[in-house]
C-alpha cells in the first residue's frame, strides 16, 4: 500500500491544481467522462498489468481491439448473430489467440516482445484485410440496447465501463493479492528459476496471465466500439497498449516482473486519463499530449525508485541492528 | 633452461574474505619455460592465489614480483600487459564473434587514423598464422559458435600467444575435453613450454599432472601444503597423501553418528538414474530410513545433475527409484514434492529462495494450498507457520514479513529447509548445505540434518567439503565424471580412500 501512496498523492495534487485553473474539470460531465474513459482503459490495463508482473509484455492490445471491433460489427450487422454470441464469440476469439502468445512464449521460448509484437502487426494487418479497410460501425442497428448501454449508459450517474471496472478490479484484486495463483504469478515473475524449484508450473502461470489479458482485452474492446461506434481497422485502438503499459508502470509494476498491484494500475490509469484531460482544460496545445505524459511517467517512475532503494537500505539496517544484538550477549 | 631469478614469485599471499581465511601466507614461484601443477582439494585456495595472479581479486598480504621486480596487478588487462593470461575453466570467448575477432579482442589493430577501422587484413592473417601454429585446421573467419569446446580452447591460448604471454595460468582446461581433445591440448602446452612460455597448470586429474608437470605446489587450507620438486617424483599416490593429510577439525564432535539410528526399511532407493548431463552412466545408490548418504566427488562430477535429476527440475533420461517400497515418478518439482522428496539445492539465491518474497511468502511457497481455503490464502494461518517454522530451526529474523535477500547465509539456508518441513519429508537432498556459510550455522545446520535423520528421514548430503562429508554421512558415495566409483562404510572412511575414488582410481 506504501508504494501506491505517493502516486496517488501525484493524482490528487494534478486534480487539485487542475479543478483551481479550470473549475470545469469539477462538473459532473467532465467527471463522468473521466471516469468513462479510466474504465474503458483500466479493464484491459488490469490485465496487461498480470502479464507484466510474470515478467512478460503484452504489445498487441489495440491492434486486438481493432481486430475484435470489426468483426463485432460484421456479426452483429452483417452476418445476423445474436448479441450474446457476438461478445462470446470476440471474447472467445481473444482468448485463444492470447493462449497462442503464452503457449510460443514458454513452450517455445520466444520472447513475449516479439511474440506479442508480431500480434501487434499481424492482427492490424488482419483488420484490414477483412474489411477491405473500410471503417466499420454499428450505425442504429436496433436490437443493440445492451452494449450501447455497457459503453455509454450510466448506472445511478456513474458511466458503466468504471462500474465494470471496479468489479474486475475487485475480483483481481481478490485473486492477484489474495490467492495462491496470485501468489504464484509474484513468485514466477520474481524469480520463474527459483518458483520451479518450489513446484510451481511456472509455464502454466505465465500462459494463464496471457488468457486472463486477453478476456480483459476483449471487455475493453468491446466498450470502445460502442463508445466509437465506428471502428477504423487503420487506426481504431493505436497505441493503446502503451496506455496499459504505462499506467501498469506508472503504478508500480516492474518491467523486470514481480512487482505490482492492482489498486497501482488503477491509480496509475486515473492518472494518465487526467493528464490527457488537463491538457484539454488547460489549453496546452493538444499537440504537446504526449509530451506531457511522458514526462509525468518518467518523475513518477524515478521517484518511486528512490522510494524503493531507501526502503530496501533501512530494512538491511534493521537486520544488522538485530544481529548484532544477538551476537552481544554471546560475546 | 631455469634461470637463476624466477620468472615469477608469488611471497606470502593472503586474502580474507567475510569470515573465512582463503589464502593464509602462500607462495609460488615459477620459471621461465616451466610447466607448475597446482593442486589441492576444492576449497583450497587455488582459485583464489590465481585470481589474485590474475588481476581478477586483490590481494591482503603479499607481493608479487616478475623477473625480480615487485609489480602491482590491480586489473586483468593490467595482468595481460605483464604477460600474465588466464585460460578460465568456463570459456571466456564470445561465440558471437568470429575467431579473428576474439583472438584480437580489445587489442585489435587499426588503420585510417582518427576513424580506428579495425585493421582487418591484418587480424586475419595474424590469426591464421597462430591457428597453424596451434595445429588448428579452421579460417580465422570461422563464427566461435562453430566451434567444439576443444578448439573454442585453443582460441583462447591462441588469443593468448597474441597478447604476449609469458605465464598462462590453465584451470581445469580438460574438464570438458575427450580423451582424443586431452592429448592434443597436452602436446601443445608441452610446446608451449619448448617456446619458453611458462604454465601454471591447475587439475584435479592427476595423470595429466604426472605427465607434464616439471614441479607440483600443493595448497591444503589456504596454506602451502608442499611442493614435489622432481619430476620422476609426481605420482599420483603421493600428491593425494600431500592434498588430503590434516586433521579433522571438532565440527562434529557429540553428533558423530553411530549406526544405532540407522532404520530398518526399504527408505530410498534409485535403481537406475541416468542424466542429460551423463548420458551413458547409470547411477544407483539406496539410503535407509535415518541414514545419512555422503555423495562426494570433485566439481563436475555430476553429483548435482544426479540430484536435480531426483527432483524433477532437471528430469532424468532414465529414472527408477522408489521410496519405502513405492515407485516414484518424477517428471517436475512438483511431482517430487508431493511425494515426499525434496531438494535444498547448490544455488540458494538463485534457485532455492526468492530472495525478494519475505520470509514467511519464501516458507509457505511450495505448500500454499495447505495454508488456504478455496484458494484464498490464509494469512494468520501462514504467519503463524512461518512464525512457528522461526522458531523451531532459530531462523535469526527481526521478523516474517523480513525480505530473504538481508538474511545471512546460514539463515537462509533455513529458511530453504524450513519450506521442506512444513510437509513430512521422507527423502532430503542437501547440496553444499554449507556453502558460504559462517562456522556457526554450520555447526546448526550439521545439527539439524542429524535431526532430520534420526527421526527416520533418508538424507543426502552432497559436499565438495571433506571434513564435512566424513563428519555428517553414514556411508559415502563417491562419483566420479557422472560414475558412481564407489561407496564406502564408515570404517573404510578416509580423506584418502575419498581422494581416490573422487579421482578416478576405482575402489
Amino acid at each position: 500500500m506504501k508504494k501506491e501512496l505517493g502516486i496517488f498523492v501525484l493524482l490528487i495534487i494534478l486534480c487539485v491544481i487542475v479543478s483551481v485553473i479550470n473549475p470545469n474539470f469539477l462538473a459532473a460531465i467532465n467527471l463522468q467522462n473521466l471516469a468513462r474513459q479510466i474504465g474503458a482503459f483500466g479493464i484491459f490495463s488490469i490485465g496487461l498489468g498480470l502479464v507484466i508482473i510474470t515478467g512478460g509484455i503484452e504489445l498487441s492490445v489495440g491492434s486486438m481491439m481493432a481486430l475484435l471491433g470489426v468483426l463485432l460489427s460484421m456479426m452483429l450487422t452483417e452476418w445476423g448473430f445474436p448479441v450474446f454470441l457476438g461478445i462470446i464469440a470476440c471474447i472467445g476469439l481473444s482468448m485463444v489467440l492470447s493462449l497462442g502468445h503464452g503457449l510460443l512464449i514458454t513452450r517455445m521460448n520466444m520472447q513475449p516482445f516479439i511474440v506479442t509484437l508480431c500480434g501487434l502487426l499481424f492482427y492490424r494487418g488482419l483488420a484490414r484485410f477483412i474489411t477491405k479497410d473500410e471503417t466499420k460501425g454499428f450505425g442504429t442497428v436496433a436490437g443493440l440496447d445492451f452494449l450501447r448501454f455497457t459503453a455509454n449508459g450510466n448506472l445511478l450517474g456513474i458511466p458503466m465501463p468504471f462500474v465494470l471496472l471496479i468489479v474486475i478490479a475487485a475480483i483481481t484484486f481478490v485473486v492477484l493479492h489474495r490467492s495462491v495463483y496470485g501468489r504464484y504469478l509474484f513468485a514466477t515473475g520474481r524469480n520463474a528459476e527459483a518458483a520451479r524449484y518450489a513446484g510451481i508450473n511456472t509455464n502454466r502461470i505465465i500462459t494463464l496471465s496471457y488468457v486472463i489479458a486477453g478476456a480483459l482485452t476483449a471487455v475493453s474492446g468491446i466498450i470502445f466500439a460502442f463508445y466509437t461506434n465506428s471502428v477504423s481497422p487503420a487506426n481504431h485502438g493505436n497505441a493503446y497498449e502503451l496506455y496499459g503499459i504505462a499506467a501498469a508502470v506508472l503504478g508500480g509494476c516492474s518491467l523486470r516482473g514481480g512487482e505490482g498491484s492492482v489498486i497501482g494500475i488503477l491509480i496509475g490509469t486515473a492518472l494518465l486519463q487526467v493528464l490527457r484531460n488537463l491538457v484539454n482544460l488547460l489549453g496546452i496545445p493538444s499537440s504537446l499530449d504526449f509530451a506531457v505524459m511522458g514526462a509525468v511517467i518518467l518523475i513518477g517512475v524515478m521517484a518511486d525508485q528512490i522510494f524503493t532503494e531507501r526502503r530496501n537500505r533501512r530494512q538491511l539496517a534493521l537486520v544488522r541492528e538485530s544481529a548484532a544484538r544477538d551476537a552481544t550477549p554471546a560475546a | 633452461m631455469e634461470t637463476n631469478t624466477p620468472l615469477l614469485e608469488m611471497v606470502g599471499i593472503s586474502k580474507r574474505f567475510p569470515g573465512v581465511v582463503a589464502l593464509d601466507n602462500v607462495s609460488l614461484n615459477v620459471h621461465q619455460g616451466e610447466i607448475v601443477a597446482l593442486i589441492g582439494e576444492n576449497g583450497a585456495g587455488k582459485s583464489t592465489l590465481m585470481k589474485i595472479l590474475g588481476g581478477a581479486i586483490s590481494r591482503d598480504d603479499g607481493s608479487i614480483n616478475i623477473d625480480g621486480t615487485p609489480v602491482e596487478i590491480r586489473s586483468p588487462a593490467n595482468a595481460s600487459s605483464l604477460g600474465i593470461e588466464f585460460i578460465h575453466q568456463e570459456l571466456s570467448v564470445l561465440d558471437n564473434l568470429d575467431v579473428a575477432a576474439n583472438i584480437f579482442l580489445h587489442r585489435e589493430p587499426t588503420t585510417g587514423g582518427f576513424l580506428k577501422l579495425i585493421d582487418r587484413n591484418r587480424i586475419y592473417r595474424d590469426s591464421d598464422v597462430l591457428l597453424k601454429k596451434l595445429g588448428l585446421n579452421i579460417s580465422s573467419r570461422t563464427s566461435l559458435e562453430q566451434l567444439s569446446i576443444a578448439q573454442q580452447q585453443l582460441v583462447e591460448i591462441a588469443r593468448a600467444l597474441s597478447a604476449g604471454a609469458r605465464i598462462i595460468i590453465m584451470d581445469e582446461p580438460t574438464s570438458s575435453l575427450t580423451l582424443t581433445e586431452t592429448r592434443r591440448l597436452l602436446e601443445i602446452v608441452k610446446d608451449l613450454k619448448a617456446e619458453q612460455v611458462s604454465i601454471i597448470y591447475i587439475s584435479h586429474r592427476m595423470h595429466e599432472v604426472e605427465e607434464i608437470a616439471d614441479r607440483a605446489v600443493v595448497l591444503r587450507d589456504g596454506r602451502n601444503a608442499g611442493e614435489i620438486q622432481q619430476r620422476n617424483e609426481i605420482t599420483h599416490e603421493r600428491m593425494v597423501r600431500m592434498m588430503v593429510g590434516r586433521d579433522l577439525k571438532d565440527f562434529f564432535k557429540g553428533e558423530r553418528p553411530g549406526n544405532g539410528h540407522v532404520q530398518q526399511g526399504a527408505g530410498f532407493e534409485v535403481r537406475k538414474l541416468r542424466t542429460q548431463r551423463y548420458p551413458n552412466h547409470t547411477i544407483s545408490f539406496t539410503v535407509a530410513p535415518g541414514e545419512v548418504l555422503g555423495l562426494a566427488g570433485l566439481v563436475g562430477a555430476g553429483r548435482s545433475e544426479v540430484a536435480r535429476a531426483i527432483f524433477g527440475v532437471e528430469p532424468a533420461l532414465e529414472a527408477d527409484m522408489s521410496v519405502n517400497g513405492v515407485d516414484l515418478h518424477i517428471k517436475n518439482a512438483h511431482d517430487a514434492i508431493t511425494r515426499g522428496v525434496y531438494l535444498i539445492p547448490e544455488d540458494r539465491r538463485q534457485n532455492g529462495l526468492i530472495v525478494d518474497f519475505n520470509v514467511r511468502e519464501n516458507i509457505s511457497l511450495p505448500n500454499l494450498e495447505n495454508f488456504s481455503s478455496a484458494k484464498i490464502i490464509d494469512r494468520g494461518r501462514e504467519t503463524k507457520l512461518a512464525i512457528d517454522a522461526c522458531k523451531s530451526i532459530n531462523i535469526k529474523t527481526p521478523s516474517p514479513e523480513m525480505r530473504a535477500a538481508n538474511l545471512s547465509g546460514g539463515n537462509q539456508q533455513k529458511v530453504v529447509l524450513a519450506r521442506w518441513l512444513t510437509f513430512s519429508p521422507k527423502v532430503l537432498i542437501f547440496d553444499e548445505p554449507t556453502r558460504g556459510i559462517d562456522v556457526g550455522a554450520k555447526s546448526e545446520i550439521y545439527a539439524l540434518i542429524r535431526k532430520l535423520a534420526a527421526e527416520g528421514v533418508s538424507v543426502v548430503v552432497i559436499s565438495s567439503e571433506m571434513e564435512e562429508v566424513l563428519g555428517i554421512s553414514d556411508r559415502i558415495a563417491v562419483m566420479h565424471e557422472g560414475k558412481l566409483t564407489g561407496i564406502l562404510n564408515r570404517p573404510q572412511f578416509s580423506e584418502e580412500a575419498v581422494m581416490r575414488l573422487a579421482t578416478g582410481v576405482e575402489g
